[in-house]
């Protein structure tokens, strides 16, 4: 724990994490898991983890985001059509 | 059980596996420290078969049949999602109307593409020299592609996406991985053991005996998983909605 690169990136995972669950829309919070994600891959590299890394900036910080927003995007067409129609 | 009785014994358990693993905790080796028991063997192994990443001789040789599981759990995992967001009986197919894309977006997109595809394919090539493998480049390249929703629209989206195609290909891919590993059998060793073929010169594409070839398998594999997952969850997104009529 003596590198100071390592803290400071511990420390930005911990602050985008407290923001993804502190943020309570989903669509916002995708966006914020997307970064949480480059963070969480930021820090696997510092920590010499760099395969790991990789999977992450791709999983985390454009695969589930992406799903996220997709199914967000199903579940409103949804209601929007039910609202449409109701009148 | 009673509620009381039931909290007393989840308490009990609870605090059992936490004192458990706290004592664990403090029997750790220091955060950074030089003492590597496992790290020096799986490198000492990797450099043996002349496999110039050592994650990917853990992955593909080492522990290949760990990641068999792994690769199991994609391909069920795809196969499911395939299943339950299928067009059900009083569902129907709307064509998405083409939308006007902001011009730097449209730009912006349409560069990055080839250079993504490409960087995705770089990374499964040299999965067995840098960082990086099948898993990695497999999900880069296959998102890559949808930079074209992006850039252009649906349809131009669906039109080099086949999604079928790629189904085929994730099952061939998924195949040709446990194939691969029976091979070592037939020839009278064990599954998935990398002793089928030469070993190559360090550090160039061809080393690392079956690691290529198994990386190759695992790349082609996730990627057209990813494309298969992504074209539901977009189908369900864009495409499919209820009946109108019914409630």
């Amino acid at each position: 724990m003596d590198d100071p690169l390592i803290v400071v990136v511990l420390l930005l995972v911990a602050a985008t994490a407290t923001a993804a669950v502190a943020v309570r829309d989903p669509v916002r919070q995708a966006l914020v898991l997307s970064v949480l994600g480059v963070a969480l891959a930021l820090l696997f590299t510092v920590a010499q983890a760099p395969d790991v890394g990789l999977s992450q900036l791709a999983v985390g910080s454009a695969l589930t985001p992406l799903l996220v927003m997709l199914s967000v995007r199903k579940v409103r067409r949804r209601q929007g059509d039910g609202k449409g129609r109701a009148p | 059980m009673t509620r009381r009785a039931r909290l007393i014994v989840l308490a009990l358990g609870g605090a059992g596996l936490a004192a458990l693993l706290i004592a664990a905790c403090f029997d750790l080796p220091r955060f950074g420290g030089p003492w590597h028991p496992y790290g020096d063997r799986a490198v000492h192994a990797s450099l043996a078969r002349r496999t110039a990443n050592t994650i990917a001789s853990v992955n593909f040789d080492q522990r290949a049949f760990d990641t068999v599981g792994e690769m199991s759990i994609l391909f069920a995992s795809v196969l499911g999602t395939v299943v339950l967001l299928r067009q059900t009986r009083d569902e129907k197919r709307a064509l998405p109307q083409p939308e006007e894309v902001a011009l730097p977006v449209r730009r912006y997109a349409l560069v990055v593409l080839p250079v993504a595809f490409v960087a995705g394919l770089y990374v499964i090539a040299h999965g067995q020299l840098s960082p990086g493998g099948g898993f990695q480049g497999g999900v880069v390249a296959a998102t890559a592609l949808h930079l074209l929703y992006l850039g252009a629209d649906y349809r131009a989206l669906e039109r080099i996406r086949p999604v079928g195609l790629y189904e085929i290909c994730d099952a061939l891919a998924a195949c040709a991985y446990v194939v691969t590993g029976l091979a070592g059998v037939l020839a009278g060793t064990a599954f998935l053991a990398n002793t089928l073929l030469p070993y190559g010169t360090f550090n160039t594409l061809s080393s690392g005996g079956i690691v290529p070839v198994l990386n190759a398998a695992i790349g082609m594999e996730v990627a057209c998983a990813v494309v298969v997952l992504l074209a539901r969850f977009l189908d369900q997104a864009v495409e499919i909605e209820e009946e109108s009529g019914k409630p």
